[in-house]
């Protein structure tokens, strides 16, 4: 018997093309005949569309020109509720709202054409504040400007109040991120009555594209056929908004009967396309002498933007990991999603969760502080064990010690030794100021709730008459490696070699609907999925007296061509079975959450500068338990990109508004880390393997993002150590202006 | 004009002159130049505007050297000019005239991987792959000027090429290796 | 699709004479374009209202290190790696080199000239603080002749300067005046690389017996233009340094500044960096 494949450094599957240069993103594709496409946006937040204005001196009549009057079936982008359009037809919800769609074969001549056109619009008043939206200062959706709201309970909130020793109380508020994958968004579309709508991308769910497709144009599914191409990251960037893009796309070659490539350009995608939520989290925290945590009260506050695209569920993510990994005799969290006239904020890497996370993870060193025990005492004293329950009433199964794993991480960073050693540093220099600090956190794994019932994926795997085995899912591979690991279960299941493997690119006419790919479900649901295909594959080999227990590649080979021969094709479909035991209730907001999570402690290292208030991270250990590790390198490489994400997260990225337009919409100036910036990470991980996931494994994709932006802050609250600082270490991103008020302030209002 | 089930469709590569894409263009706007890319010369006709980029993405039909942000910072663009990196989204293709350009399809040869590119492979030095082809010629041009860099060198040598993906740390790895074997 | 460039002329003159021609012609039509660096970006971004442009890349006469007893004259077209990879001028002019170091990221420092830098007038731009404590002259060249000019007094605005529209800068000479003093700089960017200033500062001083002989600072990004702080120089010098003159310096440099908010910091921020990077300089001097 080979070597089992899994926990091995497998190259990944499509490196060479990427080294070579020979991967074809979508900008690199031509079509013959083809005309490049260019969206028109409004120029202010809210207002109504009285008129368009051509300008002079461009050739207009050589323009495919397309409005809100030229779709075809219904103007929404189809999603969670159908309330964005596709074009403005008269009101204007939020700047760089796309309103009209110009095609030409000359780009340049193209973009002087996009600058020629004017509006005429008749200004509202626009809101661009949580607060001015809770206030209904302006109502600008739906009848009170909420797109969702969420109320959890657990135990006896009110009660506890009484019996506390401590109550302590904080404010916390998180930034919009840019997920700024590398490759701009873009799309190419071929569309007409008689073949129906084609379109070639970068996304990350070619099925949410192809639901999109179908209600735009009003054609039946077989009609609509949407295929990635290689795709240089989504981060959830590439989640909901290439709906939009492709259907713009579609529409400008349904117009104009010829291929239409539609690029954005950095300045664009970063103004235009979604960004992480911001959010504002009120918590309230009973706690005994003892630190004994009694009961917490959570008020988590998400901006939507214009529209409801997925905040709704963004929202629900954020909701159920507030409490974190700690056992709360009560819990009361509610949270809601408002309206503002922002551009839509979506998907990203986290999706709520490392908004409430933040909050909780700062929130618990105040309580600490408050009790007088070290934020790694009160954490041991309060953390989930198996057998008690999360704040939706989840029972945890697993046998996580979170003890263990936080002694394990304070050891790896060296925490004891250096806390002594900085407080020495602290007290004989005066440039500099050194800190480290920790969050303790869980993500769960995989869609929400009924959600990945309702999902109902389905994973196919295909043999030739060669023996190669080729696996069908709608799953994409955007650099995270589902390519890479798919190959390695599926090879492992069947016995043959890496090599034989191959992955069909998601192209909706081949493959089945195997969900999306966000959620850190690729590898632990659909990989599950794949595992069980493959399975399914070989027995089927098996049961027909093909293949014995054991068999080389050859053996292998010779039965799948038999069975060919007699059957015309060997394929094998897996569809979501839940596992037992999990049940979840929509309504009141409990039960099994997750079937799953993923547990982590990381810890930061930082020096703070006193000449110029910059934070410099300098050491960083990522600790978590994650299953079964299918491929130790990619894993790794998941967790150093997301703790990079974070950094930037935490202390550079700053999105700059100006009347709810992002005005530092370039990367020279919105500031994402470089090399120099990010310092190295030390990744670690321990394993639990997971019932129901291939091999054990669990989903580690988000986890990642969750636990860099607490714990730096935490180590700068530990550098500083200034009374009164914490106030102003309730925020991200935590810009060097935010920290001078806070060190020349000498403190703040707590 | 369907497409065949499951196949991308043959890429076409736009010609081999600038012409077939502006028609429209006045012919004394143009600027004649002849540099050699990979090694071959070529000759080309074009408006002073076009970035050395589009020369190699649309009238020589490489595509592995990708267009990230227009603004000279995430480096995905990345070329040698005359053997140094330059961002050939900053440089004018009339200002290249003369020049040597290699790309990252230069420098594999006949099938055999070049080490800096076998190093990006082995190590996983990359995910999305967009930042690649310009992160591997940037870590070339490292290698020449300090063919034996520390972690901090090679840091501060491709700070120019912004990664989303890795983190940077298996980059950091992937050109630690290819030094090894470059300098063995 | 925003980043298309604009339609624009741009001639390749064989040589200095023949660019030269083109500005005196027509004064203020042509606008000289080097290594593009900073050009560029504002192209890209339809920023830049000009539409005819002189490449002067690559023209012999702009380019070269002289080394002479008195001073260094450097090409305008010499690249922020070529002043790097320079023995003489890491030796006695490292604030330069540092600057140069700083400028963008290595491939940009392959293509961006120290000319162009002059030229394009940022007040953010990180090596003419250097050229500024240099006490560095500029040779300026025209169809009709040559002059010479301080660099100090060069910019006379935001983005405005004293070059005539048919003159093009030549060469910037560093006089070798400066030996044995204390050199010290430091950049505060957004991040640690490819990162426009939000306060950079350039210094050199002498001292003897912990008293200031001579002292000069400039700062970038806190003025309309680079921005030589003679107040202040003038408030350090022949005074001893300890708590109360560092304290005076302090206030100087507060009231010499006139910062600005802009999408990458505070005023506020800007003031007080600035003023801390003076104080830690003066520790370093006392």
């Amino acid at each position: 018997m080979k070597q089992s494949l899994i926990g091995q450094p497998a190259h990944r599957k499509e490196g060479r093309d990427k080294v070579t240069g020979q991967a074809r993103y979508v900008d690199d594709l031509t079509f013959p005949d083809m005309l490049h496409g260019v969206t028109v946006r409004s120029p202010i937040a809210r207002g109504q569309l009285r008129g368009v204005q051509f300008g002079e001196g461009i050739p207009w009549h050589e323009f495919t020109i397309v409005t809100a009057k030229d779709v075809p079936g219904a103007n929404c982008v189809a999603l969670i509720l159908e309330d964005q359009p596709y074009l403005v037809s008269d009101t204007i919800n939020h700047p760089e709202e796309p309103i009209l769609l110009l095609a030409h074969a000359d780009k340049y001549l193209l973009e002087e054409a996009r600058r020629a056109i004017t509006f005429e619009i008749e200004p509202l008043p626009a809101i661009f504040s949580i607060e001015d939206s809770l206030n209904r200062k302006e109502l600008i959706w739906g009848e009170d400007n909420t797109f969702k709201s969420f109320l959890i309970e657990k135990g006896d909130v009110n009660a506890a109040w009484a019996h506390a020793d401590f109550i302590v109380e904080g404010e916390y508020e998180t930034g919009a991120q840019e997920q700024l994958y590398i490759e701009p968004n873009g799309m190419i579309a071929i569309a007409n009555r008689e073949e129906g709508v084609t379109v070639w991308g970068s996304m990350q769910c070619p099925y949410y594209v192809h639901k999109a497709l179908i209600k735009l144009f009003d054609l039946p599914p077989k009609k609509i056929r949407v295929v990635q191409a290689v795709t240089g990251g989504g981060f959830g960037g590439k989640e909901e908004y290439p709906s939009m893009i492709a259907g713009h796309a579609a529409l400008l070659a349904w117009k104009a009967g010829k291929p239409v490539k539609l690029i954005y350009d950095r300045a664009e995608d970063m103004a235009a396309t979604t960004k992480r939520h911001p959010s504002k989290t009120r918590i309230r925290t009973a706690v005994g002498k003892d630190g004994k945590l009694l009961a917490t009260e959570i008020d988590f506050t998400i901006d939507g933007g214009a529209y409801a695209t997925l905040s709704s569920v963004v929202l629900s993510r954020g909701t159920i990991h507030a409490a974190g990994p700690y056992n709360w005799p009560a819990v009361r969290v509610r949270s809601r999603a408002v309206a503002t006239n922002h551009p839509p904020h979506g998907a990203f890497r986290g999706f709520g969760a490392p908004q409430s996370i933040f909050a909780m993870e700062r929130h618990l060193n105040k309580v600490a502080q408050t009790v007088g025990l070290s934020p790694e005492e009160l954490r041991r004293r309060n953390f989930l064990q198996p057998g008690e329950t999360t704040s939706t009433g989840q029972v945890i199964n697993e046998k996580i010690d979170l003890s263990s794993l936080l002694d394990r991480a304070l050891k790896l960073s060296d925490y004891q030794t250096k806390k002594t050693r900085f407080a020495e540093f602290n007290a004989s220099s005066s440039t500099e100021r050194k800190g480290i600090g920790f969050a303790t956190f869980m993500h769960g794994a995989g869609f929400t709730g009924s959600g990945e019932v309702y999902l109902s994926s389905v994973v196919g795997v295909e043999a030739t008459e060669t023996g190669k085995v080729r696996v069908l899912t709608s799953n994409t591979e955007i650099g995270q490696g589902s390519f890479t690991i798919f190959s390695q279960i599926a090879a492992d299941a069947l016995g043959i070699d890496f090599s034989q493997i191959e992955i069909a690119q998601p192209d909706t006419a081949n493959v089945p609907n195997s969900g999306p790919t966000v959620a850190s479900r690729t590898t632990m649901i659909v990989g599950k999925l794949v595992e069980s295909a493959a399975l399914g594959l070989r027995q089927t080999l098996v049961a027909g007296g093909l293949l014995g227990e054991r068999y080389s590649a050859d053996e292998f080979a010779e039965a799948c061509r038999q069975h060919i021969a007699q059957h015309g094709a060997l394929k094998s479909f897996s569809k979501y079975e839940p596992p037992p035991g999990v049940h979840w209730d929509d309504e009141k907001y409990q039960g099994e959450a997750y079937g799953t999570y993923a547990w982590a402690v990381y810890v930061a290292e930082v020096t703070v500068d006193l000449t110029t208030y910059e934070t410099r991270v300098d050491d960083f250990v990522a600790l978590q338990e994650v299953g079964k590790v299918i491929n130790p390198v990619l894993a790794a490489g998941q967790i150093e990109g997301g703790v990079a994400q974070a950094i930037g997260y935490a202390l550079y990225e700053n999105v700059v508004w100006r009347e709810g337009r992002m005005v530092n919409n370039q990367m020279t100036n919105y500031i994402m880390p470089t090399s120099a910036d990010v310092p190295p990470i030390r990744v670690y991980f321990e394993e639990l393997p997971y019932a129901y996931g291939p091999s054990g494994a669990k989903g580690i994709g988000e986890l990642p993002m969750d636990g860099p932006a607490p714990a730096i802050l935490n180590a700068i609250e530990d550098a500083i150590g200034q009374p009164g600082i914490q106030t102003f270490l309730g925020q991200i991103p935590l810009m060097p202006e935010t920290l001078m008020k806070a060190m020349t302030a000498g403190g703040g209002n707590d | 004009m369907r497409l065949a089930g499951g196949v991308l469709p043959k890429v076409c590569m736009c010609g081999t002159h600038i012409l077939s894409l502006h028609p429209q263009r006045k012919e004394e706007q143009r600027v004649k130049i002849s540099l050699s890319i990979n090694g071959t010369q070529h000759e080309a006709d074009i408006e002073p505007r076009f970035l050395l980029v589009h020369l190699i993405r649309d009238v020589i039909g490489l595509t592995g050297t990708h267009i990230g942000c227009e603004t000279s910072i995430c480096g995905a663009c990345t070329v040698l000019l005359d053997g140094k990196p330059v961002k050939s989204c900053a440089v004018l293709a009339v200002q290249a005239n003369g020049g040597q350009v290699t790309t990252i399809e230069g420098l594999a040869k006949d099938g055999q991987l070049h080490p800096m590119q076998e190093a990006f492979w082995e190590c996983h030095g990359l995910q999305c792959g967009y930042c690649t082809p310009g992160m591997i010629m940037a870590a070339c041009g490292l290698l020449k000027e300090t063919p034996n860099p520390s972690e901090e060198e090679i840091r501060h040598g491709l700070e120019g090429n912004i990664c989303r993906c890795t983190g940077y740390q298996h980059i950091v790895d992937a050109v630690k290796y290819a030094a090894d074997k470059m300098v063995a | 699709m925003r980043a298309y460039l604009p339609e624009y002329e741009l001639k390749t003159p064989a040589n200095l004479a023949e660019a030269l021609r083109l500005f005196s012609d027509e004064p203020g039509v042509w606008r000289p374009f080097a290594g593009g660096t900073d050009l560029m970006v504002l192209l890209e971004a339809g920023k830049l209202t000009h539409t005819r442009f002189v490449s002067l890349w690559g023209l012999p006469e702009l380019t070269g290190i002289e080394s002479h007893d008195d001073q260094i004259i450097i090409g305008a077209l010499t690249t922020y790696s070529q002043m790097q990879a320079h023995a003489a001028l890491r030796a006695e002019f490292p604030l330069l080199c540092e600057a140069a170091s700083w400028t963008g990221a290595v491939a940009i420092q392959n293509r961006g000239t120290l000319g162009g830098n002059i030229a394009n007038a940022s007040p953010a731009a990180d090596s003419l603080p250097a050229l500024l404590v240099y006490d560095a002259e500029l040779e300026l060249i025209s169809a009709n002749g040559s002059r010479v000019v301080p660099y100090n007094g060069f910019h006379t605005g935001y983005k405005t300067s004293v070059l005539r529209p048919d003159e093009v800068i030549k060469t910037i000479r560093l006089p070798r005046t400066t030996a044995g003093w204390r050199q010290h700089s430091r950049k505060v960017g957004t991040r640690k690389a490819q990162a426009i200033s939000k306060v950079c500062l350039a210094t050199i001083a002498h001292s003897e017996n912990g008293v200031v002989q001579a002292i000069r600072l400039a700062f970038g990004s806190v003025a309309p233009t680079p921005l030589r702080a003679t107040a202040t120089e003038a408030v350090l010098k022949g005074q001893p340094i300890n708590a109360v003159t560092i304290a005076a310096g302090r206030a100087a440099l507060l009231n010499e500044l006139k910062p600005i908010d802009d999408v990458r910091s505070t005023a506020e921020y800007r003031a007080q960096v600035a003023a801390n990077l003076l104080v830690e300089f003066l520790e370093m001097l006392a």
